[in-house]
């Protein structure tokens, strides 16, 4: 009885109806209400979450709890939903970040905090969409969704230069996925359906694979983001409030990566291995060449921002490194490695970012230069930050170390120059994370203000602490994800292996 | 109780302390925190020291078990366990011990300090990760220990957060570990390539193989003919591949990976050009300078390659190089010390030349003598970093030599105990320190690869020096007239209990831990099931031939060279510092450019302050400002936005609000997408 409730559509569904409730409250009490009714969404999904983790076997890697309902049956456009052991991962993280960001949001919004609640309860139901989609359009529906909530985000309760951040964040992606909208179209009509699996063992020319890899890529290296399509993400950082940087760096630019998982590799499988090795190059320059740019910020949102794109090279090297490694072991490790960067990098950016809002709630500027000492006043905060600093900077033991160390051990494997550029990392990574802590945390107080301040609460413990429980737990014992994950990675392996052994096939024909 | 169980209680017991500490630490008071830290690093010791004896007295075999598996997908496994052989028996008594007496000595040391509990949470935390780190039996947790004890040393080298050169010198100390790190991932990535497994058992056991087919191949070759020899004997074992970093340049993997590995070494065992880190760690409580950066943390490189000694053995390349960066660590740092005036620095310097001797011995295939000096420096370099301590506090933190002088009369425990450490490092026969400095100069003396004679040359020369930088210490501390000012000088008495006692526990092993150790762990077979040599680097053999026993040995010490060498250093110290002041100023005089030299350190860190630092800042910078702004943001995204947002604002005028707007694209969009499959079809 219990495994036949919908969970998957109760994932979407419960946080986005959740948030159009907060904002009917009776008049006077509508923000204890929407106080109430979001936290009590947040804690209901995470059981729903909980409960997911629960029911999903995922030792045949193919999709399980599966959802079917017609949607526009003329086109055969369905209402289809089902998850793999790539997406439970990014469920789970999503529901957790909500709860998170619902909580900061209590101490830190001060205005319209009933709509803050709705957009982040939407967002939260949209992006599990997004995860659990199995027919394009649906999946697209979401994706494009997802932009509107975020952008009200960033334009209600986003800082000074809001506008500009907004427009750009929406030029930016939206524009990367028409493209994207347009090759699921001519495929959606070539084969007569939408359904993902469909058009996952779709025989495809290499001309057509070319063309539609480009969209895909067009539309998930903006979003994750790749180098150079990558400066909306810093000024979006900058101008979103706390909750708003912590969706965006935790899971949205996850979609990116899910994307290149989901369609690039086993849908395009052979335009994607010709054309590895650019995505690769821009990888490697976004580990590098962002590196020494984060290097050189004197706004701590900026400086995490380009620490994010640095640390999404990494899933975008081990992505596309397995093109060329010739073994299951090298490519399991890369595929491994860039899916637990993509979850790590959730929790440890989200923990940043929340840091940060700490930090700005208490003295209202991002920037570097007017903090100095904050430990002699911020003790219990100082020691957390400093955790969350390490583990941006790749520290093992944490869950930073796991997602760098595969990519790098496996990118090895294929050759050690390409190892030698992604292993700078070591060096930048912590050079710009513990710099960025030794002028803000370390240090004698800079001013009365700073000695003066208060310590976290304990809201924002709660935060903290349980951020920091999961970055090491992870760090310490990634058994458990890996074990989710590794059916359906080599599921997918099999997938894209096949059909670059049935295009060879052909061509030689 | 199963040696596994003890091994997991010698490695969580200081876990559990840094926890408590750690967290519940203001709870539960100071004196609760150091009786509950010290009572558990105890229980750590007598543990380590019971496993120690029975592989010392007894022929306990390496012990080899899995904790958990860290990883394992596809045909990877990735565990984390222990490996229990002579060489981590070792090892984990030295940490333990040392770290025992560091905890009680900081009693007293840090009496007064407000952090007095995240002290000892610290070096707990310390102890746990230097432990995991020498009982790895693979490389994940030997690199977790190497970066945790890295973090715990960049933690308390910035302790006190509010100097500004403490927490400059912890961030440059692990930025330069981070660049040896870099290397050392490198190294464990060609481990994987090369042999597919990041545990040890079958990486050594690969390298036996090699090792036996080389030997039983070697009966047929002449001399000239070992190298090819090495190469067929592993190629026979399937590890004959190479790297080619460009057209014509070959790279055998084993000699890639070893390099890679010792980088990694040159960065926690402070080696140049990557040692410009440990005399900036001085910045720290005196307690951790003993502790991490004298007796065990920096020993952790010259520890990873004896482990790694059957990889090292199959490259001539990098045990030459191993050899050279060695040697001249050895000298250059140690004239260093000889015009320095801290005297934390002083001790600083004579660490990096120690550590130099240690590598220099792992360079010539002499492994067990690195190992040994490695035990041995262990003690009498924590006693005397201590002992320095025990001098700061009584000056009340005046670290200047100059500023002080006839100590020896109010602090004869220190005194004493003083000069058993200096004796001992300087290497003057019957202490600990003579055994294992005499046979890594026999060691090098025999050895014939590339670099070795001027590794002679250093490492004699380095007897001398060193004699000049300890005794000069010596003099300028505790003997002559007192130089400190009044009030200092009315205050001056010998440190409490809790500082004294470390000293004299140091100062037995420093004296006396030779005359039992010495012969097993040197020419004995103490470390043959850990430690694995190919016939022709056996430079130990001379050693062996000439060591009779402990006593003799020592005797026989009086007539080397060596001493000769030690007592013209040490006479000219005493010369030039204590009889004859005056020659030290005119000597300063003419050998001005060269004391200038030494005095900046050879300008490592103004070279590396303007090329890596701000290079790197201003290439951020640069990279920012023209790549990310004025390239992609103003180029291409605003010329082609400023277009799109024209359109946009027209667009917008005609809607009311972003809902509303947004809401409209989107029914655009699928009637749109509608219309144009139904014309399709």
């Amino acid at each position: 009885m219990l495994t036949e409730i919908p969970i998957l559509s109760l994932l979407i569904w419960v946080p986005l109806i959740g948030g159009f409730l907060v904002l009917f409250g009776p008049g006077d009490k509508q923000l204890v209400w929407s106080q109430r009714i979001s936290f009590v969404i947040s804690i209901l999904i995470i059981f729903l979450s909980g409960w997911l983790l629960f029911l999903f076997d995922g030792s045949s890697g193919q999709m399980e709890l599966v959802e079917f309902a017609r949607w526009i049956p003329s086109l055969n456009i369905n209402y289809s939903l089902g998850v793999d052991g790539i997406a439970v991962p990014l469920i789970v993280l999503t529901c957790f970040i909500n709860l998170l960001v619902v909580i900061a949001a209590i101490g830190s919004i001060k205005f319209r905090r009933a709509q803050y609640f709705s957009a982040t309860l939407v967002l939260t139901g949209l992006m599990n969409g997004v995860f659990v989609a199995q027919d394009a359009i649906l999946f697209y529906v979401f994706w494009e969704a997802i932009l509107i909530p975020m952008f009200l985000m960033i334009g209600v309760w986003g800082g000074a230069n809001r506008i500009y951040a907004t427009i750009k964040f929406f030029l930016f992606t939206f524009f990367g996925s028409i493209f994207m909208l347009v090759a699921l179209i001519y495929m959606g009509s070539v084969i007569g359906s939408f359904n993902i699996a469909d058009m996952q063992q779709m025989p495809l020319s290499m001309l057509e694979q070319t063309l539609i890899f480009t969209a895909f890529v067009a539309a998930f290296a903006v979003k994750i983001p790749m180098v150079p399509v990558h400066t909306w993400l810093p000024d979006a950082h900058v101008e979103a409030p706390t909750g708003g940087s912590v969706i965006l760096a935790a899971i949205m630019l996850k979609m990116g990566g899910y994307g290149f998982l989901r369609f690039a590799l086993p849908v395009t499988p052979d335009a994607a291995s010709e054309y590895a090795w650019l995505l690769i190059l821009f990888s490697l320059i976004a580990i590098a060449y962002i590196g020494f740019v984060a290097l050189a910020q004197e706004d701590m949102k900026k400086l995490i921002a380009y620490s994010s794109i640095a640390h999404m090279g990494f899933v975008t090297l081990g992505t596309f490194i397995i093109f060329n490694l010739s073994s299951l072991d090298a490519s399991s490790m890369a595929l491994q490695g860039a899916m637990i960067q993509m979850i790590s990098h959730g929790l440890i950016s989200g923990a940043m970012f929340f840091s940060i809002g700490v930090l700005y709630d208490r003295v209202h500027s991002r920037n570097i230069s007017d903090y100095g000492g904050v430990i002699n006043s911020m003790p219990i905060f100082g020691a957390l930050m400093m955790l969350f600093v390490l583990a941006n900077a790749g520290l093992p033991g944490t869950s930073g170390f796991i997602g760098e160390f595969f990519v790098i051990l496996s990118s090895f494997q294929a050759d050690w120059r390409i190892a030698l550029i992604a292993g700078t990392t070591l060096v930048l990574g912590a050079a710009y994370s513990l710099w960025l802590y030794k002028r803000v945390i370390f240090g004698k107080p800079l001013n009365d203000s700073i000695e003066r301040l208060e310590d976290i609460n304990i809201r924002e413990k709660f935060i903290l602490f349980s951020l920091a429980a999961l970055i090491i737990a992870l760090g310490i014992y990634p058994q458990p994800l890996i074990e989710i994950m590794q059916p359906s990675l080599e599921a997918l392996l099999q997938l894209t292996d096949t059909k670059i052994a049935e295009l060879n096939i052909e061509v030689a024909r | 109780m199963s040696i596994f169980s003890q091994l997991l209680i010698i490695a969580f017991a200081p876990l559990l302390g840094a926890i408590i500490a750690g967290f519940f630490g203001r709870r539960i008071g100071k004196k609760l925190t150091h009786r509950l830290t010290i009572g558990l690093v105890a229980i750590s010791f007598i543990l380590s020291l019971k496993i120690f004896l029975s592989h010392f007295y007894g022929d306990a075999e390496p012990f080899n078990q899995t904790l958990y598996h860290w990883a394992s997908f596809a045909n990877i496994n990735i565990q984390i366990g222990f490996l229990m052989d002579s060489l981590a028996a070792m090892m984990i008594v030295v940490v333990t011990f040392v770290s025992l007496m560091v905890h009680i000595y900081s009693i007293g040391y840090m009496h007064d300090d407000n952090g007095y509990q995240r002290f000892f949470s610290y070096i707990s935390l310390f102890t746990f990760s230097m432990l995991m780190l020498v009982m790895s039996n693979n490389f994940l947790q030997l690199f977790f220990g190497w970066e945790a004890v890295g973090v715990v040393s960049y933690l308390l080298i910035g302790f006190w957060f509010k100097k500004e050169t403490a927490i400059f010198a912890n961030m440059k100390a692990f930025l330069v570990n981070r660049v040896g790190d870099f290397g050392f991932l490198l190294g464990i990535g060609g481990i994987l390539y090369l042999f597919g497994t990041l545990d040890y058992a079958p990486v050594f056991e690969k390298m036996q193989q090699a090792k036996v087919l080389q030997e039983s191949a070697q009966g047929a070759l002449t001399n000239g003919e070992i190298f090819k020899g090495e190469v067929s004997a592993l190629a026979a074992v399937g590890l004959e591949k190479s790297f080619s970093p460009w057209d014509g340049i070959e790279w055998s993997a084993i000699t890639f990976i070893c390099i890679c590995l010792f980088i990694g070494a040159m960065g926690k065992s402070a080696q140049v050009p990557l040692h410009v880190w440990l005399p900036d760690s001085m910045e720290g409580p005196t307690p951790i300078s003993a502790l991490i950066h004298a007796a065990t943390m920096v020993t952790a490189g010259v520890f990873m390659v004896a482990r790694m000694s059957p990889l090292f053995e199959f490259s001539e390349t990098a045990l030459a190089m191993v050899t050279v960066i060695g040697a001249t660590t050895a000298l250059f740092m140690g004239l260093v010390g000889i015009v320095q005036n801290d005297i934390k620095r002083i001790v600083a310097y004579s660490t990096l030349s120690q550590l130099g001797y240690m590598v220099v011995a792992l360079g010539v295939s002499a492994y067990s003598a690195a190992v040994f000096h490695l035990f041995t420096h262990a003690f009498f370099k924590a006693l005397l970093f201590l002992a320095a301590g025990s001098v700061i506090v009584a000056m009340h933190h005046e670290q200047d030599l100059r500023k002080m002088g006839g100590l020896r009369k109010q602090m004869p425990i220190t005194y004493w105990t003083s000069v058993i450490g200096t004796l001992a490092l300087i290497g003057t026969p019957f202490f600990a320190g003579f055994y294992s400095k005499d046979a890594i100069i026999s060691a090098v003396s025999q050895a014939d690869g590339w670099g070795s004679n001027y590794a002679y040359f250093a490492v004699m020369a380095g007897v001398v020096v060193t004699a000049m930088y300890s005794i000069r210490m010596l003099l300028l501390v505790f003997h002559g007239k007192p130089r400190m000012d009044e009030h200092t000088a009315s205050h001056l008495q010998e440190s409490p209990k809790v500082i004294t006692y470390p000293l004299l526990l140091l100062a037995v092993p420093s004296l006396a831990i030779g005359w039992i150790t010495a012969e097993p762990m040197l020419i004995g077979d103490y470390f043959s099931d850990a430690i694995f040599v190919l016939k022709e680097h056996d430079t130990m053999q001379h050693l062996s031939e000439i060591f009779g026993n402990a006593w003799a040995f020592a005797l026989h010490g009086f007539v080397t060279p060596v001493f000769w060498l030690l007592l013209i250093g040490a006479l000219t110290a005493w010369f030039v510092f204590a009889y004859k002041p005056q020659i030290a100023a005119l000597s300063a005089k003419i050998l001005m450019p060269i004391r200038k030299i030494l005095q900046n350190k050879y300008y490592f860190d103004e070279f590396n302050q303007k090329v890596f630092a701000k290079g790197s800042v201003g290439l951020g910078k640069f990279f920012w400002r023209y790549g990310d702004k004025a390239i992609i943001d103003d180029g291409i995204v605003n010329g082609s936005a400023s277009v799109v947002k024209r359109i946009a604002n027209k667009a917008r005028k005609l809607q009311t609000g972003y809902l509303y707007h947004y809401a409209l694209v989107m029914l655009i969009g699928v009637v749109a997408l509608v219309a144009y499959l139904f014309i399709r079809s």
